[in-house]
């Protein structure tokens, strides 16, 4: 093997398995490349190396006491380094949310979704970089630091999990978690041409993320597969006793193998091709499209009607919710404390100084649809029609099994293009939105590359708590195609 | 849909966020072009729609209450800036 790191999570698991490569090698070499190529992508915001060794000789030994025998029944995951978010807490270790408001702040417990990775035996090698507080769709809203496309240093990875795909696409890590409000996986997993699922609202606990919006939020996970991926949903998902809005419903055995397209019916939404967006994501995703068909699947074209409304509903719903959630940093229990003369003064004196200019947007967005006179108009009338664009889904998925259409209308751009231009940033989450609304799960997957060598995505989405829809239909695309082996020059 | 500079600093005052005058500036502008764009939810007749608040079926689980372990007082007490006998301690809130 020429480098550790090239392998892919499944790959490295059949090396741990064979005993041809340890957790300590794996973890080594991943520690090796970060520290010789994330200067340049400032992909991590902290890395753990020493808990990550620790746990690497943990995984070691559990594999040897495991014995052949039963080594089938360990996951794929035991002793495989992965990446965290930085909005997710890890008991111990600075979790900043991309934001100074929380620098320094180390969180007394660990997210569920973090802890359960860590039962399955992964290591964890580290934060990753993330817009602040999730509000982004670039990393440039981070406190921290921009993180650099691993395909063209000058260009966004996409955000808000930038920090998470980035590391993924440039093999700093096997798999990483992510999280996605509003195409916070997807997009940012189709820019560094990685696959990124997000999860249905519902399926993988919040307890420890740290919120944004909460009637949004969800952890996904990004991997360079769909088959990657699999071992990484099924480790995270089900039913936790610590979220309240976490579904009961136990996740079915899902099998990779045997899946194929035959009959599976997927739709095409109009409403998804707009004039203006890149011509080559929307040529890459309609190529994509007719190789499912070759492959068996029944495409037809569907209509999503309510999808221009998505826009504005989210940018009303969202930074509501987070208005309200980001209330609770005050200076007084967490983070640092800006010096003031009396409470009120140190309040505003934190929280003016601390956020930063998006998120100071969104929670003077969210307080003013919240506010006396204004709900029924924004907030409410905000709510009424997100139930539209719900139903547009439903009856949609009345007649498909999936959904396909771009993730974003464009592919990487550069750093600094949209500016201090907020709504243009905001734009670039259009065909990603709608699925947070409604809540049902999506997956972005590289189908090429555009004439610059930046990677094109396309977007699947299907009924809610149907993951394993999505995870098959990739499966199945990733066996005839190269694209997710492509690697970018670094 | 102008907001003025009044209704910038009056939702600052309620979000407790202290602006300077260059954002102040910079908040109106952007926030009215936000709400600009969201009037077009205005035009959708939702007068028979119900809202959504939670896109999962409506449950409110109950669960035993039974004692359980929480976070010791001191690695909670170790994220704040400023404490004081095991209490968190804060600014004056009365004159003294």
């Amino acid at each position: 093997m020429s480098d550790l790191t090239d392998l892919s999570l499944l790959e490295a698991a059949r090396a741990l398995g064979r005993g041809e490569t340890s957790s300590v090698e794996l973890t080594r070499a991943c520690l090796d490349r970060i520290a010789s190529i994330d200067r340049r992508l400032h992909a991590f915001l902290c890395l753990t190396p020493e808990l990550a060794l620790e746990q690497a000789q943990a995984a070691d030994a559990r594999r040897r006491s495991a014995g052949r025998e039963s080594s089938n029944s360990l996951s794929p995951l035991l002793g495989i380094p992965v990446a965290i978010k930085d909005v997710l807490c890890l008991q111990g270790v600075p979790t900043t949310c991309g934001s100074r408001i929380l620098e320094g702040f180390r969180p007394p417990y660990t997210a569920t979704s973090v802890q359960r990775l860590i039962e399955a035996g992964a290591v964890i090698l580290g934060k990753t970089n993330t817009d602040e507080f999730a509000m982004g769709s670039s990393t440039e809203n981070s406190a921290y630091g921009v993180t650099h496309n691993p395909w063209e240093e000058s260009r966004v990875p996409g955000g808000s999990s930038g920090g998470s795909a980035a590391a993924t696409a440039a093999h700093l890590c096997f798999a990483a978690l992510g999280t996605d409000t509003g195409g916070s996986v997807r997009q940012p997993a189709a820019f560094c041409g990685v696959t990124g699922l997000k999860t249905s609202y519902g399926r993988v606990s919040r307890y420890g993320l740290i919120a944004y919006g909460s009637s949004l939020d969800t952890v996904g996970g990004l991997a360079r597969s769909a088959a990657d991926l699999l071992p990484l949903f099924q480790a995270i998902a089900g039913h936790d006793p610590l979220d309240s809005t976490s579904m009961p419903a136990p996740l079915a055995p899902i099998h990779l193998d045997d899946a194929d397209l035959q009959g599976v019916r997927i739709g095409v939404p109009a409403e998804y091709f707009l004039e203006g967006m890149q011509p080559e994501v929307e040529a890459g995703v309609r190529l994509a499209v007719d190789l499912l068909s070759s492959l068996g699947a029944q495409v037809s074209e569907i209509h999503l009607p309510h999808t221009d409304l998505a826009l504005p509903v989210y940018y009303l719903i969202a930074p509501a919710e987070a208005s309200a959630n980001l209330a609770r940093y005050d200076g007084i229990r967490f983070g640092p404390r800006l010096p003031s003369a009396d409470l009120l003064e140190g309040y505003l004196a934190t929280r003016g100084g601390l956020f930063g200019s998006e998120v100071k947007r969104r929670i003077m967005l969210g307080t003013y649809a919240l506010s006396a006179g204004y709900y029924d108009a924004y907030y409410g009338q905000a709510q009424k029609v997100r139930t539209l664009i719900k139903q547009d889904f439903d009856e949609a998925f009345r007649q498909v099994d999936l959904i396909a259409c771009p993730v974003a209308p464009t592919t990487a751009f550069g750093i600094g293009a949209h500016g201090d231009d907020p709504l243009a940033m905001y734009l670039e989450d259009v065909f990603t939105l709608p699925a947070n609304l409604a809540g049902i799960p999506g997956i972005a997957f590289p189908v090429g590359f555009d004439s610059a060598r930046l990677p094109v995505g396309m977007q699947l989405m299907a009924p809610h708590m149907h993951e394993a829809d999505l995870l098959r239909a990739v499966h199945v695309y990733q066996r005839e195609t190269a694209w997710h082996l492509a690697v970018p020059a670094l | 849909m102008a907001l003025t500079l009044e209704e910038v600093r009056h939702i600052a005052e309620l979000a407790r966020l202290h602006l300077y005058p260059e954002e102040e500036q910079r908040y109106r502008e952007q926030l009215s072009a936000i709400l600009d764009y969201a009037t077009r939810l205005r035009a959708v007749d939702t007068s028979a729609v119900p809202p959504t608040a939670s896109v999962l079926p409506l449950h409110a689980p109950l669960r035993p209450d039974t004692p359980r372990a929480g976070v010791a007082r001191t690695v909670i007490l170790s994220n704040a800036a400023d404490t004081s006998e095991g209490m968190f301690r804060i600014p004056p809130i009365f004159e003294t």
